[in-house]
């Protein structure tokens, strides 16, 4: 054991700095896939099938390609390419690369949740006239939204989990800062258990908020049950 | 692009591995002995709650340095890293599934008069795995997608051999970069084609 508390103390207050950048990025990435989840559901959902075909075929490859591989491509290869390719900086490289391969997931998230509303609830709201935004916005999304809540909070964290591979195209966060306190210190023991910490400590609590979301949701929807029941 | 064999040592290794851990480790979490389920759940909580690349460093540069061993190679520290972290998140879906079976089936295997080994063996443990069937397929995509980390510390994977490549033609990154997402997700393909396999057999011939 060469464990030395010095350097861990020293170590730290560096490192921390680079918790903004982490969270930060973590969060406008988080918001990117939001948002662009909505845009593979919207073409998931496309009466066109060839479209519908290739924008399947697009989010499978998405999704089963490494994200630093996708993070290299956009960093490196993007710039390359004539005509469309601009040189990104890395925070905004970080953001398009990781938002876009989580995006995929919350879009297969919101899928489920959208598919996991009874066939009746359509028929019904056709059969009152709605139009096709009334049927949205009054009958569908209200009942789609509730249950997927913790399965976003989950990918919030799966998400966070996966911003220090954005240290690779040279996004300053904690691991980035971490290592190059170890190359300059030949020691990167403590930078990297700071690291480790550090991770531990945000999101071991926002698991446990989940878990209490989750319960709250599933309370909420045995109560509606139990009204219907009675 | 030699590195297709190291990546796919990788995976297997780190599959077989971690599929190991994930079964110990969930049964552990249903122990009866409150020891044991403490210390598997910080176990699962702790490579749960970092992030893989984290641990793969820590596994690369800290461990050595900590216990003054060598760890062998990059080889060990990055299979180590993966299964640990993957098998912590699988062995949630054991305890699920495990958790899921019927308790009549556990019911009926005690008024057989089964001794607590064979009950978990002949009755509870049959019907869970084809429960987990699905999500260890899931997984295997997931873990596809995790071995390109190991480029990080050194090992000389498809994406460490790319990175030379370019260190030689650097004009080239369009087509190298391409074809290595393109090789992943060749490799991928087998595997989504077996999750969905896999749906579909742990759905046959199950009353519901």
């Amino acid at each position: 054991m060469n464990w030395k508390w010095d350097l861990f103390f020293d170590s730290f207050p560096i490192i921390v700095k680079g918790l903004k950048v982490t969270i930060s990025l973590t969060i406008i990435c988080y918001i990117v896939s939001l948002l662009l989840g909505f845009v593979w559901v919207f073409f998931q959902r496309q009466p066109i099938k060839p479209l519908k075909w290739l924008m399947g075929w697009v989010m499978e490859f998405i999704r089963s390609t490494p994200p630093l591989v996708q993070l290299f491509f956009l960093y490196y290869a993007w710039p390359t390419i004539p005509y469309i390719g601009v040189t990104l900086e890395p925070f905004t490289c970080a953001i398009i690369g990781l938002g876009l391969h989580m995006s995929t997931y919350i879009g297969e998230v919101y899928r489920s949740g959208i598919e996991s509303i009874d066939k009746g609830q359509w028929e019904a709201a056709t059969a009152l006239n709605f139009t096709t935004g009334q049927k949205w916005k009054k009958i569908i999304l209200p009942q789609a939204i509730p249950p997927i809540i913790p399965m976003l909070g989950n990918y919030f964290i799966i998400l966070f989990k996966e911003v220090p591979l954005a240290s690779t195209v040279g996004v300053l966060g904690i691991l980035a800062l971490a290592n190059n306190y170890g190359a300059a210190h030949f020691r990167y023991l403590e930078a990297i258990t700071v690291v480790a910490l550090l991770f531990l400590i945000l999101s071991y609590p926002s698991s446990l908020i989940i878990n209490w979301i989750e319960k709250k949701v599933n309370r909420r929807f045995d109560k509606d049950l139990a009204l219907k029941d009675s | 692009m030699k590195g297709l064999k190291i990546t796919l040592t990788v995976l297997v290794c780190s599959a077989v591995l971690s599929y190991f851990i994930a079964i110990f480790a969930g049964l552990c979490r249903l122990s009866r002995f409150w020891i044991v389920r403490t210390i598997t759940t910080v176990y699962v909580e702790i490579f749960r709650g970092t992030s893989l690349i984290v641990q793969l460093f820590w596994f690369y540069y800290a461990i050595p340095m900590l216990f003054g061993f060598d760890i062998g190679s990059n080889l060990i520290a990055g299979v180590l890293a993966i299964s640990l972290n993957y098998g912590a998140y699988m062995s949630e879906i054991v305890r699920g599934s495990i958790i899921a079976v019927d308790d009549g089936q556990r019911e009926a295997s005690t008024a057989l008069n089964l001794s607590s080994f064979d009950r978990m063996r002949l009755i509870i443990f049959p019907q869970a795995f084809r429960m987990m069937l699905p999500e260890f397929s899931n997984y295997l995509i997931q873990m596809l997608k995790a071995t390109s980390l190991v480029s990080l510390i050194g090992m000389m994977d498809i994406l460490y051999f790319a990175d030379r490549y370019l260190n030689s033609n650097p004009s080239a990154t369009f087509t190298t970069f391409s074809l290595v997402l393109i090789f992943y997700f060749i490799m991928a393909l087998p595997l989504i084609y077996m999750s969905k396999k896999a749906e579909k057999f742990s759905k046959k011939g199950v009353a519901k």
